[in-house]
């Protein structure tokens, strides 16, 4: 079943057509990587997928539902969520906290329940404690829970927006360069973990990435976009001999 | 005497110590009002120090917690105040307890104020920053300028007079200590986390499905409830109300507590509260020259603590008392050998 389903996307900033007639369709617990020189409009593409921008024209489906109209944290009930290029935590919270906040739309107590602390209140901040104490185990942020998100070390957080992407229960994970910023021994670790993540959450993933080594390492498919367009689709090997993808990266 | 025992692990082994000690601060002050070592005039200043400890928890909600630039928090109060007067002018012959003439109303007062914060809100949450400040500034002025002209309600710049007089200590004292309580408990709550991720960051708040809009709106209706619950109690403290009282020195002057004593920080606004309503008062002897010590000790901590008093931290009897325990039992080990 296709969990992500683009059709015609397209946005128009003025006279500008920063992206055109793009399609794409993601099925389940797949891995497809996004990539294309810098202003090609990957980031782009990503806002408009999860509310950030509307688009003048063209449909996205997660879930088979479309999200046009629907504002970003509605869209991210539908099914989706993302990490950020520029890493965007909440950098005066605790790590636990980080991911708590992700729950709060799977817990339900009101207004009347955080003042009388209720039953209902106590059950559901107990379990997400456990949730988020699971979750963060998985990557092995576990002992970092009580420090600030801020105090991390950078690979650390990145994983920790990975993390809090996940606590919002996606069916499709939307990343935005994870292992930009990162020395080759983060980035092996970190091609472990989406590894390690895909497996185990049972999800699909989108990413976008300048590191060939970590596309080519372990996407499944590959979309490349030149000036809001598509130029090319395909497995890594396909796309690594592809003469319009060596066209656009290095010029003729 | 195991009974004995029992009550004195409740009240101050476990999570009840919060609570003892505030019980212990109010009879303690009780007692010295009611005794008359505190005279009138410092007690007097004591319950203003309580209704600007309201006014600074309400306002760290908006400021501190949402991370919202609000320079019209007086504005609010004044309406509560207003509220509260007009009720209690009328009810004063109705209603024979003080208390429920108050607790009506402060009813009152928290509905206006809440419904002037949404009709705020609604269009000012759009704006961010600086431009949310100078909005929030332009409505605290229009407030005072329409309280001035509705003469025929408010008694216009003349003051509204005859309020009773029935603000007393114990009921301003339990008053702010609800407020608090209530503030904290929602801030220590899934909404409150919500309200907090919006000032770390509205944009990956959205994007881990908070209703950023929503949860604004309800961070500044109750900064401006509570706001209404501080006017009340200053509309029966002072029994006269002018509009002047409430104009944007007053905002500036909440705001400066909220800073100083840390945004995001409620044991922070307390303590600010009572520094510098205490401050000015205690300065009188330098005469003409406390103002200037006053600012200078704002410019002193500002240029050492810009995070402000406490930072974003609490004061926790629990953690102080096992801190002290701690602190003992060291002593003691040191002095066995």
């Amino acid at each position: 079943m296709s969990v992500l389903t683009v059709k015609n996307l397209g946005i128009s900033f003025g006279g500008l057509r920063a992206v055109d007639n793009f399609d794409i369709s993601i099925e389940n617990d797949e891995l497809v990587g996004l990539i294309g020189p810098n202003g090609a409009g990957k980031t782009t593409i990503f806002n408009l997928l999860t509310g950030v921008y509307i688009p003048t024209d063209g449909d996205i489906l997660i879930n088979n539902k479309s999200t046009l109209g629907k504002k970003p944290n509605e869209i991210v009930m539908l099914g989706s969520s993302r990490t950020f290029q520029n890493i965007r935590l909440f950098k005066n919270m605790t790590v636990l906290d980080n991911i708590k906040i992700a729950y709060h739309n799977r817990m339900s107590y009101g207004l009347f329940g955080s003042i009388f602390k209720t039953k209902k209140y106590r059950l559901e901040e107990n379990k997400a404690v456990q949730i988020a104490s699971e979750l963060l185990d998985v990557f092995g942020l576990d002992m970092y829970k009580n420090d600030l998100a801020k105090n991390l070390p950078y690979g650390k957080q990145r994983k920790l927006e990975i993390a809090r992407a996940l606590a919002t229960n996606p069916k499709i994970l939307l990343l935005d360069e994870p292992a930009a910023g990162m020395n080759p021994q983060e980035t092996e670790e970190l091609m472990e973990t989406i590894k390690l993540l895909k497996k185990q959450f049972d999800i699909s993933i989108l990413l976008i990435e300048h590191d060939m080594r970590l596309v080519m390492g372990i996407c499944e498919r590959i979309v490349v976009i030149d000036y809001g367009k598509i130029i090319a689709k395909g497995n890594p090997e396909a796309i690594r001999t592809n003469p319009d993808v060596i066209k656009a990266y290095l010029g003729e | 005497m195991d009974k004995l025992k029992q009550l004195h692990k409740t009240l101050v082994n476990n999570k009840f110590i919060n609570y003892t000690v505030v019980f212990f601060i109010f009879i303690i002050l009780f007692l010295l009002i009611n005794s008359g070592v505190i005279n009138r005039y410092l007690s007097n200043l004591i319950i203003m120090i309580l209704i600007m400890i309201v006014m600074a928890t309400s306002l760290n909600i908006a400021t501190g917690f949402l991370g919202q630039l609000h320079l019209g928090h007086a504005a609010f109060m004044g309406i509560g105040a207003y509220t509260a007067g007009i009720i209690g002018i009328a009810l004063q012959d109705v209603i024979a307890s003080d208390l429920l003439l108050f607790l009506v109303a402060t009813f009152g007062a928290m509905i206006t104020a809440g419904f002037a914060g949404f009709l705020v809100g609604t269009p000012a949450l759009r704006l961010r920053g600086d431009y949310l400040g100078i909005m929030t500034l332009g409505f605290g002025e229009i407030v005072r300028t329409v309280i001035t002209n509705l003469k025929s309600i408010t008694n216009g710049a003349q003051g509204l007079s005859g309020i009773p007089r029935i603000m007393t200590f114990p009921i301003a004292f339990w008053t702010t200590v609800i407020v608090v309580t209530l503030i904290f408990l929602f801030m220590n709550s899934r909404h409150g986390r919500a309200i907090i991720s919006i000032r770390e960051d509205e944009i990956a708040s959205e994007s881990v499905g908070i209703n950023i809009t929503r949860y604004k709106l309800l961070g500044f209706i109750l900064a401006s409830m509570f706001a209404g619950v501080g006017g009340s109690m200053f509309a029966f403290k002072e029994s006269f109300l002018a509009p002047i009282s409430f104009n944007f020195i007053k905002s500036v002057e909440i705001f400066v507590i909220v800073v100083l004593g840390g945004m995001g920080s409620l044991s922070g606004s307390i303590i600010a509260a009572i520094v510098l309503v205490f401050l000015p008062e205690y300065l009188r002897d330098f005469n003409q020259y406390r103002y200037l010590l006053y600012s200078s000790v704002l410019i002193i901590i500002m240029l050492y603590r810009p995070q402000g008093l406490m930072g974003t931290k609490e004061i926790n009897f629990i953690k102080i008392k096992t801190w002290i325990k701690s602190k003992y039992t060291k002593v003691f080990l040191k002095g066995s050998d």
